[in-house]
């Protein structure tokens, strides 16, 4: 029992919650009523100091967080039901998250981070951008305060003990110092390196959008109604890529991880994401509007209070239980929802009220946008945008409207769409080419002056080499015996004019400096990962369908699909162009490279060592000899699975796993895929059902078979030859003592890839006798060596039979997934070089600042676009 | 008219095109009664269902039927719906692995006949949400 570090901790959020309101207030004194830049400096110092105070208390709750989990302190509810005391160091991190508190914590620390970053490099804006960031670490803090206020819980502290959580369990009333020896662990899907890495990318796109939200609403409150653009962008710019490659980690993880044979599942969760990222990038292609041509000031206003409101929403969403069974994995509802209620809607209503009473004065380009400007599709694109959003963003919140009405006392019963695919797919499609189409019309057309003639000049080649393109894809993919329907022929096109109209500007940029051709390079990524999609997605291929015709059922008249395949052990099956054969259970062994066969290993009482029944070799090395304890991570078997392409007779093995997980209840088996890649497209096949690894065999009525050395018999139809009766010895797990008689039979046992020695012993102990059957688990074979008649020669041996092992599998092919992934790259790398261009710039920019912004929209040559 | 207001037009058309699709996509939540009846009258919708297993004694489910030997892609089982109507549902697609302690079920599909088919089981497992229970808790030390 530590109850020090706890306090400690508790007294630390405390501590931060105060430290927030003073630097709050502070920061609002500061500035209150004086212009910007010109703050009260005795107020300032405050603020920043107390904000100072803030950031060391965060990373001090962080600290004790850590520890308690670290060094397994199960006194504390947190630790044991994030964590356990097998769970490698690495997952360690993923448990700090895995609870709604610890990912506020995250969230709230990248906070303090961008703070910092702001005091020291934007002292202009610092008291009204620090001023609301003091606000929302407020609201934050308090999710995780834990104190309780009359009968009002205000948050949950992430520091509370077990015993003060289970009140009610009988082991805390005659023992309060009780403190469990094991936790309960973290959930086996979380165990994962992705999910070490993809929720700090998230919470800091989450944290980057706070930045230009803040900023605008300095703005409007400062009456600087121009002049925030320009520190804003390179953050949002920031925020676009990282949230952008936050999004894409979560669905490699779930393709990863998951079994629903994708990446992308529509689930509240994924979209409470996608709806803000969108509508990002929209406001950041209004800002850079502004930024560079003077228009669509009020767009960017409208779209970055948008997206920081849709954080705040999504936050609403996940978090607060409103989403119950629409969701697969949103959080556990702690709750908090009244909380979370008001942290939205203050920020929300002060935010819009402020736009709306500032509106006016925001000021407008008096120019009309004419079909020759480039301005006019960036801001359709940016609509388009935001209408993706939309429609994501109404569906996703049917389970909200249903507690709404329920509030105002109206019972309803919508439910989410039936096919949710169908229904966002056949929107998110046409977002998708009016994207693609519009990102190369308007990069082609930002970097030229525009008429008629150089319009047609410029446009003519991408479009050809585009049509070619489609009609080759179109007849590519007939020749392979699919279809292709007229709307994703739409895409195609709009994809690959993305891809060349993108390529092709960043051709001619090449001659006027790298830098500038960020835009054109995140454009092109996000051409090449909606191709990718399509593909994918499109013409995902179910290898595994069942094709025989032999249905079991005879309920319904029209010929469902069947996608998945039963696989005995060791017999192989014909699916499409592979010849596949499930070979065996397998087990991962720190340190060994590859997996472990589980007829190697002799498991124990302790379910995490097993012994070594022959040598554990690897790639020429042998790890582990026979009869060395080895450690094995029990929770997870591997089904391995030999593919064989039937025409070039390539051959792999792929090793789905399924994992044990009693958090999902008894019985719970879950189950992830294992993906092959080729350049061109992705093998994935993951187990549907398995006989669970956890329950015990049934095994047949033994039968005796009394046998002389040399003779044969049939073992569940297995020739088999008793060989030879010798002295035991390296038996597993025997402990034989001095005195002891200990024989084994060999037994060679012919499957049908190779043979079998097969060793049951006999042991006689202190005139006790005692059998040690052996099995082989290929075979669903068990022997034991019952009786010895030492003076005929006989041997009695009993035999009895299981359920012979089988996988049922599903099988699928993703033709060019790796252009979503290297799409994806592609997208980030240029919003790296776009951030490096603004870097550069902003360093020489103060001295031309003002020129720039006095210069007419189109004056002299066009500049870069981000 | 000015393009602006043209343009302003065709974002509240593409936004209404948008509501309307959604409203018509949405399903709802029924109980098996209602299912039949939507059938009946041809209505080809697919609807969410909410419901528990029958159990007996030992608290173990009623009525499953999978076997992979025969068809690894057919499961069916009896659902019965808040409104305690027992329903036979089909569903073809390997028996989800944690199915048996599921404490409710909620499927998507729609009758077919005198079976409802299920394309979708999400199921709420007990312990998912918070754990209650401690293990070896009894044992004071």
């Amino acid at each position: 029992m530590n109850l020090l570090i706890g306090n400690i901790g508790h007294l630390s959020v405390i501590v931060a919650f105060a430290a927030a309101l003073v630097a709050a207030y502070s920061y609002f004194q500061a500035t209150r009523g004086r212009a910007l830049g010109d703050d009260d400096t005795n107020w300032l110092r405050i603020a920043r100091g107390a904000f100072f105070v803030h950031g060391a208390a965060v990373l001090t709750i962080i600290g004790c967080l850590f520890n308690i989990i670290q060094a397994h302190r199960y006194e504390y509810y947190y630790a044991w039901s994030h964590s356990s005391n097998h769970l490698p160091v690495e997952y360690m991190i993923s448990c700090f998250w895995e609870g709604q508190e610890g990912s506020f914590l995250l969230w709230i620390f990248w906070h303090v981070v961008l703070g910092f970053f702001i005091i020291r490099f934007n002292r202009k804006w610092e008291a009204p951008v620090m001023a609301i960031f003091s606000g929302v670490q407020l609201f934050l803090v308090s999710m995780i305060l834990g104190i309780v206020l009359g009968d009002v819980k205000i948050g949950s502290s992430p520091f509370i003990l077990l015993r003060d959580f289970m009140t009610d369990l009988p082991v805390f009333k005659m023992n309060p110092d009780f403190v469990p020896k094991d936790g309960t662990g973290l959930n086996a899907l979380l165990q994962n390196y992705w999910m070490v890495i993809h929720p700090p990318t998230l919470f800091l796109g989450f944290a980057l959008t706070l930045v230009p939200f803040a900023f605008a609403i300095a703005g409007l409150w400062k009456r600087e109604l121009t002049a925030w653009v320009k520190p804003a962008l390179p953050w949002t710019l920031i925020g676009g890529g990282v949230l952008g490659v936050g999004v894409v980690m979560g669905a490699y993880w779930a393709y990863e991880t998951l079994n629903f044979g994708g990446y992308w599942n529509w689930d509240p969760v994924e979209n409470a994401v996608y709806i803000p990222w969108l509508v990002l990038v929209a406001s950041l292609h209004g800002m850079v509007l502004w930024q560079k041509r003077r228009t669509g000031l009020r767009t960017s206003f409208a779209l970055v209070v948008a997206t920081f409101v849709l954080i705040l929403y999504a936050t609403f969403l996940t978090r607060s239980g409103v989403l119950g069974n629409a969701s697969v994995h949103s959080f556990t509802d702690l709750g908090l929802s009244g909380q979370l209620f008001i942290y939205m809607a203050v920020f929300s209503v002060l935010a819009i009220a402020l736009l709306v009473y500032r509106w006016k004065e925001i000021p407008i380009s008096e120019k009309e946008l004419t079909l020759y400007n480039p301005e006019l599709w960036v801001f359709v694109g940016a609509t388009v945008l935001c209408l993706g959003a939309f429609q994501v963003l109404f569906t996703t919140s049917i389970p909200v409207y249903n507690s709404f009405m329920g509030l105002l006392g109206v019972k309803t019963n919508v439910a989410l769409p039936a096919d949710q695919i169908a229904h966002y797919s056949k929107a998110q499609l046409w977002m998708g080419v009016g994207v693609a189409l519009l990102s190369g019309i308007a990069q082609i057309m930002w970097w030229q002056r525009n008429d008629k003639t150089t319009l047609v000049n410029s446009l003519t080649a991408p479009t050809l080499l585009t049509l070619l393109g489609t009609a080759l894809v179109v007849l590519l993919v007939r020749y392979n015996g699919l279809t292709i329907s007229p709307a994703y022929v739409v895409l195609t096109l709009a994809g690959l004019f993305g891809v060349l109209a993108n390529f092709g500007t960043i051709f001619t940029l090449l001659r006027r400096g790298v830098r500038l051709s960020g835009g054109a390079v995140a454009h092109l990524g996000i051409a090449l990962m909606l191709l990718g999609v399509l593909a994918s997605a499109g013409y995902s291929n179910i290898i595994s369908r069942n094709v025989s015709g032999l249905l079991y059922s005879r309920e319904f008249d029209e010929s469902l699909n069947r996608d998945n395949v039963l696989l005995w052990r060791n017999e192989t099956t014909t699916m499409q162009n592979y010849d596949l054969t499930y070979t065996g259970q397998f087990f991962d062994v720190p340190g060994v490279p590859g997996y472990v066969d589980k007829q190697f290993l002799f498991r124990t009482d302790d379910d995490y060592k097993a012994l070594a029944r022959s040598p554990i070799v690897a790639g020429g090395k042998t790890y582990y000899k026979t009869g060395d304890t080895v450690a094995i991570m029990p929770e997870n078997t591997y089904y391995r699975i030999n593919y064989k392409d039937r025409k070039t007779g390539d051959q792999f093995a792929l090793y789905p796993r399924a994992q044990v997980n009693d958090e999902m209840g008894e019985g719970g088996l879950l189950a992830s895929p294992a993906i092959k890649k080729f350049w061109g497209h992705d093998i994935y096949s993951h187990v549907s059902s398995v006989l669970d690894p956890r329950k015990d065999k049934q095994w047949s009525e033994e039968k005796d078979h009394v046998l002389a050395v040399g003779d044969t018999i049939f073992l569940n139809d297995y020739f088999a030859v008793f060989r030879a009766i010798e002295p035991a010895h390296e038996t597993a797990g025997l402990n034989l003592q001095k005195g002891d008689l200990a024989l084994q039979a060999d037994m060679i046992v012919h499957g049908e890839k190779r043979q079998y020695h097969v060793h049951p012993v006999f042991v006689v102990r202190n005139r006790l006798v005692g059998r040690v059957p052996d099995e082989v688990d290929d075979l669903g074979v068990r022997l034991s060596l019952t009786n010895i008649d030492p003076t005929a020669g006989k041997f009695t041996f009993a035999v009895s039979t299981t359920q012979k092992d089988y996988v049922i599998l599903k099988a699928m092919e993703k033709p060019f997934i790796n252009l979503l992934w290297s799409g994806t790259l592609l997208m980030a790398f240029g919003f790296g070089l776009s951030v490096w261009q603004r870097g550069r710039k902003s360093s020489v920019a103060d001295a031309t600042e003002a020129a720039s912004a006095a210069a007419p929209a189109h004056a002299g040559r066009p500049q870069p676009v981000s | 008219m000015k393009k602006s207001h043209l343009f302003v037009m065709a974002i509240i058309a593409v936004a209404a095109a948008i509501i309307l699709s959604t409203t018509a996509d949405a399903s709802v939540y029924v109980g098996f009664g209602e299912a039949r009846q939507r059938a009946a009258e041809g209505n080809t919708t697919k609807v969410h269902v909410v419901g528990k297993l029958p159990r007996d004694g030992q608290k173990r489910p009623i009525g499953l039927e999978y076997d992979p030997m025969k068809d690894a892609s057919y499961f069916s089982f009896t659902l019965i719906d808040t409104l305690q109507v027992a329903q036979r549902v089909v569903y073809l697609e390997p028996k989800p692995q944690d199915f048996d302690a599921s404490e409710q079920v909620v499927i998507t599909g729609q009758m077919k006949g005198d079976v409802f088919l299920a394309d979708k089981i999400l199921l709420k497992c007990p312990s998912k949400y918070v754990k209650k229970d401690l293990d070896g808790a009894t044992a004071a030390n």
